[in-house]
Formats: C-alpha cells, sequence, structure tokens
C-alpha cells in the first residue's frame, strides 16, 4: 500500500530545520497519518531561483512533484513554508501560463503532472478528526504567539491558505490541542527571510520588533511553521538583545513540537535541546515527569 | 480622415517587465499601499510605488541602479494588497533579471552575491548544502568573519552539515543547462 502523503522535507529540514522534520514525522506517527519521502528530490530553487530566472523557479518544484506522482501519488506534504510556496506557485503559474508550462515541461523532458496537490502540515492536522483525544500532556504554562510569516498565506490568490492578513489556522490547532495562543498583530509581518546572510541588519530591526510585540502581549514563547522565520528568529535573538541593550529569551518553536509535546512524545524525540533560546525553563514542569 | 498614427504609451523597460514578468505596471494608479505595507521600505532609496512609477516612465537609470529590488525579501505583502492586482514583488524580480541582463552592477552587491553562491550550490549539490554555500558566498563578499561565531554554535548544535548529500546533483545540473539554453534560444529568436 503506498502511504497517503508524499513527504517534500526541503533542504532545510535535512540540517538547519532538522528539528521540524522529526518532530513533524513524530506528529504523525502520533496521530496514524502516513507519510513517504519523496526519492531522489532536489531542492526547490527558493528565492535566488525566482530572483533570476522563472523558468528554473518554475521547473525545480515540478521535478519534485514528477517524481511523487511516478510513486504514485498525489498529494504532497511540504513543512517549510518557503518550499510549500515554491510547490503552490509552480502548479498556479503553470495551470495560468500554458506557454511556460510546455517550456517547464521542455525543461525536464516530462509531461508535467496534472492533478497534484501540495499542502501545508497545519491544513493536514486541522482536517484530522478528533485530534483533542490524542492529548496526553498539559501544558498550562505556555502563552504562545503563533508567528506564520510570510510564505504561509501569500500571495493569498495563490496560497489560497487561511485568511491572508489574520490567519487563525495555527491557532485553532495549537488551541484543539489544549495550547493557549495569543492575539497579536504581528502574525504574517515579515522577518527579513533571506537577507539573514546580506543584509542582516534588516533582519534584526525587522525581528526586534516582532520580539517586542510578543512580549508586549505577554507571551513566553513563538511557535512558528517556517525553518527560515525559526533560524532569524531563534539563532539571532542574542544578537538582537545585545544590540538592543535588551532581553527576551523567547523560545522559538515549531508548532509541529509544541503539538508533539501536547500528545505526549518523548522530550528528547523533538528535537528540542537544538534552539539557540532555550525552552528548558518554560518546559520545566514538563520534564519533570 | 482616419488617423494612422500610433501612439505608443509603453516604455522600453514597462516592456521588459511584462515580457520577464507577466505584469503591466500600467495598471497602478499611485495608492502607495505597496510602499506603506512594505517592511523593508524605510531602507529603500525609492518605495516600491516610486520604482513602478519610474519603471513606467522609461527611467532605466534610475530604476536599474536603484536598492530597492535587490532589498526586496520577498514577503509578497506589496502583491497581496495591491488594488490592481499588479505582482508588485514579481515586478522586482523581473528588475532584477533586467539589470543583470544588461550587466548593470548591483547596488547592493551582497544579495547578488548570495543569488549566486546559492544557486551554484544547488546546481552542483542537487540540495542546498549550507556550508558549502556559505564558503562560496564568502569568497564571493570577501568577508570571512561575518556570522562565524553563530557558525561555530549552529554546529555544535548539530545544524549543519559536514558533508554534502548530492542527490540528484546530476539531475539539477541538467535542469539548469537546460533552462539557460531555452532562455537563450527565447531571446535570440
Amino acid at each position: 500500500m503506498t502511504a497517503k502523503y508524499a513527504y517534500y522535507p526541503g533542504c532545510s529540514l535535512h540540517s538547519t530545520g532538522s528539528e521540524y522534520d522529526v518532530s513533524f514525522r513524530a506528529v504523525c506517527e502520533k496521530l496514524d497519518i502516513d507519510i513517504e519521502e519523496i526519492k531522489g528530490w532536489v531542492c526547490c530553487g527558493t528565492s535566488p531561483a525566482h530572483c533570476t530566472s522563472r523558468l528554473l523557479s518554475l521547473a525545480l518544484p515540478f521535478e519534485n512533484l514528477c517524481k511523487a506522482e511516478k510513486m504514485g501519488m498525489t498529494n504532497v506534504v511540504a513543512p517549510c513554508a518557503a518550499c510549500f510556496a515554491r510547490l503552490r506557485t509552480a502548479i498556479y503559474e503553470a495551470a495560468e501560463d500554458s506557454e511556460i508550462a510546455s517550456q517547464i515541461s521542455e525543461v525536464l523532458e516530462s509531461p508535467l503532472p496534472e492533478s497534484m496537490n501540495v499542502l501545508s502540515p497545519i491544513e493536514i492536522f486541522c482536517n484530522h478528526e478528533n485530534i483533542a483525544d490524542a492529548v496526553k500532556r498539559q501544558l498550562p504554562d505556555l502563552k504562545v504567539v503563533c508567528y506564520y510569516g510570510c510564505l504561509l498565506t501569500r500571495p493569498s490568490k495563490v496560497m489560497q491558505f487561511d485568511e491572508c492578513e489574520y490567519p487563525m489556522a495555527m491557532d485553532n490547532l495549537l488551541r484543539s490541542v489544549g495550547i493557549s495562543t495569543l492575539d497579536w498583530s504581528y502574525k504574517t509581518e515579515c522577518c527579513g527571510g533571506a537577507l539573514a546572510l546580506s543584509r542582516t541588519d534588516v533582519v534584526r530591526k525587522l525581528t526586534h520588533d516582532i520580539f517586542e510585540e510578543a512580549k508586549a502581549v505577554g507571551a513566553n514563547a513563538i511557535a512558528v511553521g517556517c525553518p527560515l522565520c525559526h533560524a532569524n528568529l531563534g539563532t539571532r535573538q542574542g544578537e538582537v538583545e545585545k544590540e538592543y541593550g535588551t532581553r527576551y529569551g523567547l523560545p522559538i518553536l515549531y508548532f509541529t513540537q509544541l503539538m508533539g509535546l501536547a500528545l505526549g512524545v518523548p522530550l528528547k524525540k523533538l528535537g528540542l535541546q537544538k534552539h539557540f533560546v532555550s525552552a528548558d525553563a518554560l518546559l520545566s514542569g514538563v520534564s519533570k515527569e | 480622415m482616419e488617423s494612422t498614427l500610433t501612439i505608443t504609451s509603453q516604455s522600453e523597460l514597462a516592456e521588459a517587465v511584462l515580457r520577464e514578468s507577466g505584469q503591466n505596471v500600467n495598471l497602478c494608479y499611485q495608492c502607495r499601499k505597496c510602499a506603506a505595507g512594505c517592511p523593508i521600505s524605510y531602507a529603500m532609496d525609492y518605495k516600491p510605488a516610486q520604482l513602478i512609477h519610474a519603471i513606467r516612465l522609461g527611467m532605466d537609470d534610475l530604476v536599474l541602479n536603484s536598492k530597492t529590488m535587490w532589498l526586496c525579501a520577498s514577503c509578497e505583502t506589496c502583491t497581496t494588497r495591491c488594488p490592481q492586482d499588479v505582482d508588485v514583488a514579481k515586478v522586482m524580480d523581473a528588475v532584477k533579471i533586467v539589470a543583470l541582463r544588461r550587466g548593470i552592477k548591483p547596488t547592493v552587491p551582497q544579495v547578488a552575491s548570495f543569488y549566486k553562491a546559492a544557486l551554484a550550490n544547488i546546481k552542483k549539490c542537487g540540495r542546498m548544502y549550507e556550508l558549502g554555500m556559505i564558503i562560496g558566498l564568502k569568497l564571493r563578499t570577501f568577508d570571512f568573519f561575518k556570522d562565524m561565531e553563530l557558525g561555530a554554535k549552529m554546529f555544535k548544535k548539530g545544524k549543519m552539515k559536514i558533508i554534502p548529500s548530492l542527490t540528484g546533483a546530476r539531475r539539477t545540473w541538467k535542469i539548469f543547462s537546460r533552462v539557460k539554453s531555452i532562455e537563450e534560444g527565447k531571446r535570440n529568436a
């Protein structure tokens, strides 16, 4: 029997965001969601591709969709928000523009798969029945703000993911497993994304604004669904604190890690030790179990 | 008598942007929602709406030597909010592509170097090999000490691979070359 979803991890989940990979797999296992990694997948091209060649930026995602189709699957799950956006954009643009579709097919020397469906794990988990019944741990100390970033929701006509200015899908998902999430106005503000390595000053300014707002509403952790957001908010938080002479100490957790905690996955199986901003104090109640 | 006069209102640059991105900048009526929503407009020399206006006017030098498109983080806020459905982020991509093609030196060279290092890396490795990409970037920018401490910490946390996987590298090599030849063929046609 083939798996229900073809899993496209993307480059980050195999390296800098490996805790997203392990926690996503752990949650799927808990919920009996059957996933299978796409064999021989390649990079989706991300921003450097679409900033320099439209054809390349669409051909790379389609290469992966072709590979999923060869495995006999039509549903692809892409946890990385940037991969998710590139895969959905490729399908959207090929459907809108037959000329570019035939060029992509010429590049790949293969007909394009027609009925592929790309999903974020948030969509899959939200549609999962009786998720509340699977909850094994109460996490009353957590006050989380959900940070969706740019690419889960934008551009809305392509992504078709929730309400683009004030999404609630991740909030509702975490609330369904008993985690409190707070309202705040920076859900979809940009963290600077790929400017991290080239214009780090911009990233520090944007993430500073995000931390300030998260603190102002009383959050003690930020939930994310994008490895680039995670890197900018997590690994550079110390730099921001130094530059602005302040202290946030806000652990940045993938929403799958939070779900894993609620569903009773052992702590060491969630990759929590990989974070730059330690969540140990916040989760001290859990670790005493 | 019927007039045979044709009025061409489209600048050559606007035409090039249309070819590259399918976006018609003449639809813009300067509401400036793109500029208001842009999280990086504070660091740009021209706001997105100003750049669009300059494209319409055919001010090639100003547009192609601007920092605006290089600082764009592709967050798509402008695209989402444009009441005229102009995909502003795609216009930014198109301007970068036109600038690179005309051999204009990027005004924010670190960003262009990052694109080059990342693409060379994906082409050769199939999947992004971060360590290799960062070394490639440093060789291009000569900024060897930037983020050294951060990189060391990432290693310690096991967040960076030492050996690339090279899965799919033959395929990406081929895809990159075929894209290049198709694009060149299209331009020469």
